[in-house]
């Protein structure tokens, strides 16, 4: 039976004279195809002959070409040293001890050099050497190989040797000096005794000159209190080792507050020892590393925090100057001063008269850990000194100005103003190893050697003195400020004789190169007097001003010196997870009222609103806005350090310049935010926030319970169904297990506690395995390459305790459903937890059983190997990867244009790992447990026919650990640490219920 | 990639010779030994002092040739016919104590010190009046002619085409006579053509019709499919024959830009391999040694002094020399001043052992650690006179080898547990490579 039913597709097609159907039916497509875009000049097309069979021809032609050629391979060369260096066998690394210093951070390190190459940043770990290197530490062996460094000097904007520039600035001081004219030298906080002498020696010698100190990022307030009260234009250690009860006001000390490296010694106090640990209490605005780490973490507006800092003054001091009253507060106050000598308290808040109270209670309390003998040397920018210099050189009082390791026209809150007054300098001249916005504006600019070309000396604590030593000859033309510095004082020494010559310490000159470090423990000074009264009342009586926009470093980008460094520009945020970006946190209930917004597009990538920030007179246009859990109310964030254009490659020219917000050197603005129309794609490599009350992700416990009840309450181990009975997971096994007593068995044991989330391992990680920069656009699409992560989680509700109750509380489908939407939402102060993931090298990986090609499979030691010569990229492994830490390369990442990172050009290119493979596209790539650094351990004493010690056995990460979180070692060796970290009773394995028994072991989350 | 023993193809060879049994001769062939030079009269030699020659030369080489030569500087000046030159009373201050002779201010030896570098002589006290004697009778000997080499052996690069030469002549010859042959067959058709025309014989022109055979072949259709089925099973074999040899360059040897001969020195000299290639006993790289280890002989050894008839009938002693030249225009020595110049050329050398990156290769593991000889894997090298690759070093080739060599743990305190665990598990007293987990993939591949 034939059918009537006319089928249509729309509603025109009914309609029989339509002239919308007559068109379509004769275009067989309904738009026009726009062959002239993809076909591009269609006259130059026209006019060419080459027809479709010869162009068939030419392309099996130079596909028969590039098969036959394939074939041959190509002739390498091999050109050996004429005179080979004693030091150097081809195939073997050195390493050498020197420091670190860029005016932010400061750090004692070996480099490790192959052929003569430094590719590598780790820890000095000799006796005395105080400072780890952090993430941008870690990443700075990179910055040597810049191919957008300064490679000559330059006046005036040509090329010119160091000669023609030497000669133009002696003539212009000795100028300045015959008529009179002011000689100011600007640096950043060198904490060098040599470079001081040298500058001290050339004041000296010119009546007219000035040295002025200036860090783009200042403690200048705490300056001057210590000062006050010491005597000394320092800073005050601490060791939070010693510390049972920790308060912190505003200071990120887990982050770079004060100089940073205080993390080591903080979580030697937070492992659970004995049944004790520290007690954290953080008040601050933003969320921070330290407040993620907090055990109590209250969000609070910095003129809350005033307030709070004058009431603990008063608990502690037993003063009454009047303030505000928390409860928080008061409970922090109590318990700090009942730990007494065991306390010790730090603020951030940039004031004299809150530094003032800082002295006066951790006096008070007889701080062990806070430290006034051996103090740290690494800030002593003056703000009084540089408003002054940019008065005089408006004025034109300055006639010659000398730079060394500053940018303060990108620097500055008003660096216009200052590119502008240097104009009124008769010769600037800046000591740059960039030429970045204020090499450009100077007269001269001198190329300097970066740390790893240089001699230099640090003296990072009061008492220590470090070596810097060159691991290479200078790459480039250059000239070090000091070996200026010798030259203007008329000395025909070079540099590195006259820190020799000037060394007075105990060891011997070899020894100290050897160590690169000297430490002499010093002991606190007694310290004046000060009207701490008068500085709490004051600080009682400051008044909030609206919103306040708090400004703040990023662990990856510090004070931007290193923004064109790509390792550090896709390292993400440990907190907010994006990369390639600063913006503005802002709470989520003040967003709400501002009608800003966060949301994930189909892509999973997170869109934001933006808005513009006006501080004052300035204002910050289009400024991503990003929503952060446990922001304070009434408070923003934003970070410095982004925004550079100068010598930055297109790539790396992201974010905004909060320097320009940054008046009076105070990290605190009063700030009003508008929403914009638009939106900013984030990269962000994390887009769950919260753990929904999956518990056994990340296991956490009180100390209360840890200490009281057993570890199967607290440390669960799943149980599955095993003849219809509960079992423990762990006893169930689909498979034969291979005997792994014998040999080395590897184990990785990771403590939550002790984690700060800082990143220095995901930087290691990068270097030592060539991990590839991605870019923004590719990160957005979840296709980073970090071996390791550190995951963050937010709580739903205020606990992580909170979230398990609310989800076993939930009940029946609905209700379950409704519950779980609501718990993906951070609370508004969540607790946070890092977990750094990375490969677990399951013993029963999933990933092995479903290669086809058997690519990846396991070895007796334990670690899941993966032989990238024969993987074919069918991604399966990932897709079977329970913890998600397969890469996958998308593309070829080095030598493309299209991913210009250092992987692209040569220099770049020598930071590359010898002893690991450059991965090419589509292979799948994850953590081989640097499988390079254990072999190589194993055949040294293969070699020196010994047996091999506990210790010896490291990975990048657990080499790069300062905190003792990670733990790396063989756990057949039944005397090591790690064996008895596996055993623990904290220990668990993540996802145990799925049985994949993995050799990465963490320990469960106390807070206390 | 460039294999030396492909650049004859059999085209050139014939062509070669084809121009050679054109232009020469066969007689000019005959090759007559070079005849021994009559040995130098010794009694013929002015007698200098009545010194004996033959114990001054074995006094001469141990006791002076480190730092002199006859003929030419060294680190010390060429001593042949010093005693004509010099008070026979002065030489023998000298050699036995050239200090204090420095010392008395004697204007001679202050300016041959100065000459030289002040680089002070070795005192010979030991030496007595008669064996200074016998060297410098040693010394006036008057220099051997080069000695005139009959016949073709004259250039260097010509002579390594002396063994081809034997070949090419026996394959021309061959040639010659089959063309002759061809010819003759060819005349004799003729004639008999010729004389069957001029006796009126009709030759039956059979032409030979291949069709019905073809035909009959092309009906068979079995046989048709064995052959086809067999045809492809050649070519898959001879294809997977040359696909499975992409990449592997066993006995790739290219010219390198010195030529540099490990018979010599490892072979004939016996010069340990790990002298030259130290950091194998360290590193995972063997190292191609810098020149400055070169120098560490080469200073005194400027020229080839290798004995005539012995294996080096290739290469002319010139050509060596001439080699010895290039190292010393590469690292900057000037022979005749005995300084260095400062003037480096680094040599390029062609990489002959090429693994993939993907492949870590420790030498220190095999040379140090598992106590192999270099031999093992890069064959005997000492006889080689131009280096090539001895092993495929394919992967099949490094499995076999961990499947079968076992590993050495005695005395090496790293294996003794693991050694004392596993063989207990396998029921074996010796472990191979690949039971201690040498096939891992892990092992070589990250």
């Amino acid at each position: 039976m034939s059918s009537n039913k006319k089928y249509w597709k729309s509603v025109e097609e009914l309609n029989e004279n339509s002239s919308i159907v007559e068109t379509l039916r004769n275009n067989e497509f309904v738009e026009e195809i726009p062959t002239d875009e993809f076909l591009g000049d269609a006259a130059s097309l026209a006019s060419s002959n080459t027809t479709r069979r010869d162009f068939l021809k030419y392309v099996g032609f130079s596909t028969a070409a590039a098969t036959l050629a394939a074939c041959e391979g190509p002739v390498h060369k091999s050109i050996p040293y004429v005179v080979q260096p004693e030091e150097i066998i081809p195939g073997i690394a050195d390493y050498y001890a020197t420091s670190f210093s860029d005016g932010f951070d400061f750090a004692n390190i070996l480099v490790k050099t192959r052929e003569g190459r430094p590719i590598k940043v780790e820890n000095n770990k000799i006796e005395g050497a105080h400072f780890h290197a952090n993430a941008r530490v870690h990443a700075s062996v990179l910055s040597l190989y810049d191919s957008l460094r300064l490679k000559t000097s330059k006046i005036a904007g040509k090329d010119a040797s160091w000669t023609e520039a030497n000669a133009k600035i002696k003539a212009s001081v000795a100028e300045a000096k015959a008529k009179g004219g002011k000689v100011v030298v600007l640096t950043n906080t060198s904490a060098s005794p040599s470079t001081d002498r040298l500058i001290a020696q050339f004041v000296a010698a010119n009546a007219n000159a000035k040295h002025v100190v200036y860090d783009a990022v200042s403690s200048s307030e705490a300056l001057d209190a210590f000062q006050a009260v010491y005597g000394e234009r320092a800073l005050a250690d601490y060791d939070f080792s010693k510390a049972n009860v920790i308060v912190s006001i505003g200071a990120d000390f887990l982050g770079d507050w004060q100089g940073g490296g205080f993390d080591a010694g903080y979580a030697q106090g937070r492992v659970p020892q004995n049944g004790k640990m520290s007690r954290h209490f953080q008040f601050e605005a933003n969320m921070t590393l330290s407040g993620a780490a907090a055990d109590k973490r209250v969000p609070m507006t910095v003129s809350a925090q005033k307030q709070a800092l004058v009431q603990i003054y008063n608990v502690v001091t037993g003063s009454s100057v009047g303030a505000a009253k928390d409860e928080a507060v008061a409970k922090a106050a109590q318990q700090l001063k009942a730990a007494g000598s065991k306390g010790v308290l730090v603020c951030g808040i940039d004031d004299k008269n809150a530094q003032l109270l800082v002295l006066a209670i951790n006096r008070a309390l007889g701080s062990e850990a806070f430290n006034t003998g051996n103090t740290r040397q690494i800030r002593k920018g003056n703000n009084a000194d540089v408003k002054q210099l940019i008065a005089d050189m408006k004025a034109g009082a300055v006639h010659t100005l000398i730079m060394n390791g500053v940018n303060p026209v990108y620097s500055l809150p008003n660096g216009k103003e200052f590119a502008e007054a240097l104009k009124k300098v008769k010769l600037s001249a800046t000591f740059s190893m960039k030429e970045d916005e204020t090499a450009l504006a100077s007269s001269v600019a001198v190329a300097t050697p970066h740390y790893l070309e240089s001699w230099g000396d640090v003296s990072i604590v009061k008492g220590s003195y470090a070596i810097t030593q060159p691991t290479i000859r200078p790459l480039f033309d250059t000239v070090q400020f000091q070996d200026a510095l010798l030259s203007w004082n008329g000395s025909t020494q070079s540099y590195y004789d006259y820190i020799r010559s000037s060394y007075a310490g105990a060891k011997t000159w070899n020894q100290l190169v050897h160590d690169g470090v000297e430490f002499t423990t010093l002991a606190s000074g007694a310290g004046a007097g000060a009207d701490f009264n008068t500085a709490a009342a004051v600080l009682a009586n400051a008044k909030s001003t609206g919103m306040e926009l708090v400004l703040y470093t990023k662990t990856g980008m510090g004070d931007g010196q290193q923004a064109n460094n790509p390792w550090l520009q896709e390292f993400p945020d440990p907190i907010t997870r994006a990369s390639w970006d600063n913006y503005v946190t802002v709470s989520k209930s003040d967003a709400e009222a501002l009608g800003l917004e966060n949301w994930n597009v189909a892509n999973g990538g997170l869109d934001g609103s933006l808005a513009t920030l006006k501080v004052g007179n300035v204002t910050l246009e289009n400024v991503p806005v990003m929503i952060q859990p446990g922001q304070a109310k009434g408070t923003v964030g934003l970070a410095l350090g982004y925004g550079r254009k100068a010598a930055m490659k297109e790539e790396m020219q992201v974010g905004v310049n909060a320097y320009t917000l940054y008046n009076n050197f105070s990290n605190v603005q009063s700030v009003s935010l508008t929403k914009e129309s638009g939106s900013h794609e984030f990269a962000c490599v994390q887009l769950q926030k919260t753990l929904m009350g999956r518990g056994d992700i990340i296991k956490e416990t009180s100390l209360e319970i840890f200490n009281t009840k057993d570890a199967a309450e607290w440390n669960i181990m799943p149980v599955v169904s095993l003849d219809h009975k509960e079992v423990a997971a762990s006893s169930v096994d689909l498979w034969e297990s291979f005997d792994r007593s014998i040999g080395h068995h590897f184990n990785l044991s990771i403590d939550l506690n002790a984690c700060t989330g800082c990143g220095a391992c995901v930087i290691a990680c990068h270097a030592e395995n060539n991990v590839p920069v991605v870019g923004k656009s590719e990160v957005r699409r979840s296709r980073d390459m970090h071996w390791l992560r550190i995951d963050r989680y937010y709580s739903s509700e205020t606990t992580f305790e909170g979230d398990n109750k609310t989800k076993a509380a939930s009940d029946g489908l609905m209700d379950s459903i409704s519950t779980l939407r609501g718990m993906e939402d951070a609370s508004e102060n969540p607790q946070v937890a890092f977990q750094p993931v990375m490969c677990q090298h399951c013993n029963h990986a999933p990933c092995e059983t479903v290669c086809p090609v058997a690519a990846t499979s396991h070895g007796r030691q334990g670690q899941n190997q993966m032989a990238y010569n024969r993987c074919v990229g069918t991604r399966y492994c990932a897709n079977n990867c329970p913890y998600k830490v397969r890469r996958f390369n998308w593309f070829l990442y080095n030598n493309n244009d299209e991913f210009n990172y250092h992987m692209n050009d040569d220099l770049g290119r020598m930071v590359l790992n010898p002893d690991v493979n450059a991965r090419s596209r589509g292979v799948m790539e994850k953590c081989s447990m640097c499988i390079q650094m254990t072999q190589k351990t194993i055949l040294d004493a293969k070699r020196d026919g010994r047996v091999i010690k506990d210790g010896e056995f490291q990975t990048a990460c657990s080499n790069a650990c300062t905190s003792g979180a990670m733990v790396f070692g063989d756990v057949n060796d039944k005397e090591s640490h790690v064996a008895k970290l596996a055993e623990d009773k904290r220990a668990y394995h993540l996802l145990e219920h799925i049985g994949t028994k993995p050799n990465v072991v963490y320990h469960v989350k106390v807070r206390n | 990639m460039k294999k030396v023993g492909n650049h004859k193809s059999i085209l050139k060879v014939i062509t070669l010779n084809l121009a050679f049994l054109l232009s020469v001769s066969l007689s000019s062939f005959a090759q007559e030994a070079a005849a021994p030079a009559p040995a130098t009269d010794v009694a013929a030699a002015p007698a200098a002092g009545a010194g004996d020659p033959a114990a001054g030369k074995a006094l001469f080489n141990a006791n002076c040739a480190a730092c002199h030569k006859l003929d030419a500087k060294m680190t010390g000046p060429a001593l042949r016919g010093v005693a004509e030159r010099r008070d026979r009373a002065w030489l023998g201050k000298w050699i036995k104590n050239s200090k204090d002779l420095i010392a008395s201010g004697d204007a001679d030896a202050v300016k041959i010190f100065e000459e030289f570098n002040k680089t002070p002589m070795t005192a010979f006290p030991q030496l007595s009046d008669a064996d200074v004697d016998n060297i410098l009778a040693y010394t006036s000997q008057p220099k051997e002619e080069p000695k005139a080499v009959a016949g073709v052996a004259g250039a260097g690069a010509q002579a390594g085409d002396a063994m081809g030469i034997s070949n090419n002549l026996v394959l021309g010859l061959l040639a010659v006579i089959l063309t002759l042959l061809v010819g003759l067959l060819f005349m004799v058709n003729n004639t008999l053509r010729k004389i069957s025309a001029a006796n009126g014989v009709e030759v039956a022109d059979r032409k030979l019709s291949l069709l019905p055979l073809w035909r009959s072949f092309a009906k068979n259709q079995f046989l048709v499919l064995v052959s086809t089925i067999l045809l492809m099973l050649m070519s898959a074999y001879f294809a997977y024959g040359y696909f499975m040899q992409v990449g592997v360059d066993q006995n790739y040897a290219p010219i390198q830009p010195i030529h540099y001969s490990h018979k010599i020195h490892a072979g004939d000299n016996g010069i340990d391999c790990k002298y030259c290639h130290s950091a194998a006993r360290t590193s995972k790289n063997a190292g191609i040694p810098s020149l400055n280890v070169c120098m560490n002989c080469h200073k005194n050894i400027s020229e080839f002094q290798g004995d005539k008839d012995s294996t080096y009938v290739d290469y002319t002693k010139e050509f060596y020399t001439a080699e010895i030249q290039k190292l010393y225009d590469a690292v900057g020595w000037d022979k005749a001043t005995q300084k260095y110049t400062g003037k480096q050329k680094p040599v390029k050398w062609v990489r002959i052992h090429n693994l993939q990156d993907f492949v870590y290769f420790n030498h220190s593991q095999h040379v140090s650690v598992a106590g192999l000889e270099c031999q093992t894997c890069h064959g005997p090298v000492e006889t080689f006179e131009i280096m090539k690759q001895h092993s495929p070093l394919t992967m099949g080739w490094c499995i076999n080898c961990h499947r079968e060599t076992n590993v050495k743990t005695e005395g090496n305190a790293y294996y003794e547990k693991i050694h004392a665990e596993l063989s207990k598990k396998y029921g074996v007293d010796k472990l191979t490579a690949a039971q201690m987990g040498g096939l891992e993939c892990g092992k070589c591949h990250y």
